[in-house]
């Protein structure tokens, strides 16, 4: 799985954006966009997925359940 | 209640009785040497004479930091950071709209370079624009590369610009070196509370060190960060104000023992703030019904704190973006679009001569009102009453009635005139027709005046005004504020003498907490 971003409920307030430990988070059409990609839900990095624990706006940061969860390289 | 008793409230700060205070002091503690205090100033209005030098350098031209300077010089606000690190109680940062003007609310963020272009913009055009400060709309410290990356290309290409920041100051122990650096000598902290308990009901979430902490252990993280920063600040010499929001029922005794922490600590101005909260912010205050403070008690809390700390009376809590005096804004006419499209011509020259004019104008009112302020000497009277005025700036009473977007409030006593606050209104007057409401909002607004001095006021409202017990003024239009104003005291008191008239206490008055229609 991978967390993203409720796009009509981002403020665009860009604190999530350096917060991820992947770079995964970037600006487009005015709201910000979580590549599932590179996202790893933080896990091996942090406690919490950061975008989440740092957006403004409850429930905007979640998670994305059409994507398999992120397993870490062994 | 005895007057010594009253008295004792007024100037014990570790148990102030707002309630006590506003009923039984019709007439609150002034400036001057009351209190015990010694401190002969009259809050941030202090001038020249009250202040240290190396200080009133730093302070003359910043409309912020002295009062007697926001009459004369301007600010801008860019918005550059837009990112928060906490979540405060009062603010919602989705609300977004170009006529409400409030912290945290902004039109359109901006890039450094962006920002850069803004601020010799508008300097080109406004050339007693004076100061440059980042205030969000979220955190300056929280976005630490857009906002130091914008004071470095200000810094080079406008140097006579002062520099700025206001931070909740999570973050701030991290970058008082940056600070330092950049040459910032002027940091706002909001602060308000030191008692983790009062701080959970208004923080519900920090986030710091990659984790998100909450309820008490938050606020406590949240306060000593504040006051670590603060330390560290004033031990380098630069210069810190302190907001505090005033949140009846949470922490509104509480700010006294604010007021002693920050003083104690070093800083140099103490700013309380009325809350702003409607349910149409969204925010979690607004929602809930918290209300904000009344404007007598607004005053009962500024004047309970102001022994040896300077007060601010003067803020206009203004958005992020805001440009212009600061009782005006003019955001509208330096949107992105237009300052790409504007030429630029920074001419330095042109600043500084216009600001000598400034200078000039601001020497005349102070003789003026130091004239004026010898005529009361001799005089004995208990009597302390607020008067409303209607400004467009420069310390004159200039603006028509119907045309005021807000009236400045000055405390007048045998001492002479003090500011003591200000009140936003909606405009009264749109296109020459007297709207009854409108007028109703304006009288809400003033009611705990005697007078209301403006430029030029129609038959109506006039008459409606004399009904509601409240003076109009016109006879001083487009002379000094302070000047004119002890002369009507001195008037005032005569005819109070000569028995002409009665000196009635008046009633207490509304603080506007809707949204604001923000036309030039």
């Amino acid at each position: 799985m991978a967390l993203k971003i409720i796009a009509s409920q981002c403020t665009s307030c860009s604190a999530c954006e350096p917060e991820c430990p992947n770079v995964a988070i970037t600006e487009k059409n005015g709201t910000f966009v979580i590549d599932p990609k590179k996202c790893t839900e933080c896990i091996g990095h942090y406690d919490v997925p950061q975008c989440a624990a740092v957006c403004p706006v409850d429930n905007t940061c979640v998670i994305d359940t059409s994507f398999p969860r992120y397993q870490p390289p062994a | 209640m005895s007057a010594s008793a009253q008295h004792q409230i007024a100037s014990v700060p570790q148990a102030p009785n707002i309630t006590d205070i506003m009923q039984t002091v019709a007439e609150h503690k002034g400036c001057g040497t009351s209190g015990g205090s010694g401190k002969a100033s009259c809050g941030s209005g202090a001038g020249q004479n009250d202040l240290p030098t190396e200080i009133w350098e730093k302070v003359k031209n910043h409309p912020c930091y002295s009062e007697e300077a926001h009459h004369h010089y301007a600010r801008m606000h860019v918005a550059v950071a837009p990112a928060c690190n906490i979540q405060c109680n009062y603010c919602n940062r989705k609300y977004d709209c170009a006529n409400e003007s409030r912290p945290g609310v902004v039109s359109e963020k901006l890039t450094p370079e962006q920002a850069a272009k803004k601020v010799l913009a508008v300097a080109s055009t406004i050339p007693q624009m004076t100061v440059l400060g980042i205030a969000g709309p979220g955190d300056p410290l929280a976005n630490p590369e857009k906002t130091f990356k914008t004071f470095e290309l200000i810094a080079k290409t406008a140097p006579d610009i002062k520099l700025c920041l206001s931070t909740n100051g999570l973050a701030l122990p991290d970058h008082v070196d940056t600070i330092a650096d950049f040459n910032v000598d002027h940091v706002t902290i909001t602060i308000n509370m030191v008692d983790p308990e009062i701080g959970a009901k208004i923080y519900p979430w920090v986030f710091w060190k990659h984790k998100r902490y909450t309820g008490v252990e938050a606020a406590k993280l949240l306060t000593d960060r504040q006051l670590l920063g603060l330390e560290m600040l004033t031990a380098r010499g630069i210069l810190c104000k302190v907001n505090s929001v005033m949140i009846p029922g949470i922490n509104d005794k509480h700010l006294v023992e604010v007021n002693k922490a920050v003083k104690s600590r070093g800083a140099f101005l103490h700013n309380i703030m009325p809350l702003i909260s409607a349910p149409e912010h969204g925010t979690v205050f607004g929602l809930n019904g918290q209300r904000g403070p009344s404007a007598q008690e607004l005053k009962a809390l500024q004047d309970s704190c102001e022994g040896e700390m300077n007060m601010m009376r003067h803020c206009r809590q203004c958005r992020a973006d805001a440009v212009g005096l600061l009782g005006e804004d003019r955001s509208a006419e330096f949107t992105t679009d237009k300052i790409m499209a504007m030429e630029v011509n920074y001419d330095l020259e042109t600043r500084k001569a216009y600001q000598a004019h400034v200078e000039e104008e601001r020497v005349a009112k102070v003789a003026a009102k130091q004239q004026e302020l010898e005529t009361l000497a001799g005089e004995a009277s208990d009597i302390k009453l607020l008067v409303a005025v209607a400004t467009k700036g420069s310390g004159l009473i200039n603006e028509h009635f119907g045309h005021a977007k807000e009236f400045q409030v000055y405390e007048l006593s045998t001492g002479g005139a003090k500011f003591v606050g200000h009140r936003r209104v909606d405009l009264y007057c749109q296109g020459g027709y007297g709207d009854e409401d409108s007028l109703a909002t304006v009288i809400r607004a003033i009611n705990d005046c005697h007078a209301v001095f403006v430029a030029k006021i129609g038959g109506c409202p006039k008459s409606d005004l004399i009904t509601a017990g409240i003076e109009p003024v016109d006879q001083y239009a487009h002379e000094f504020i302070e000047k004119s104003a002890i002369a009507w005291f001195k008037d005032y008191l005569d005819r109070v003498k000569r028995g002409e008239i009665e000196h009635v206490v008046r009633g207490d008055a509304e603080i506007r907490q809707g949204a604001l229609i923000s036309a030039a």
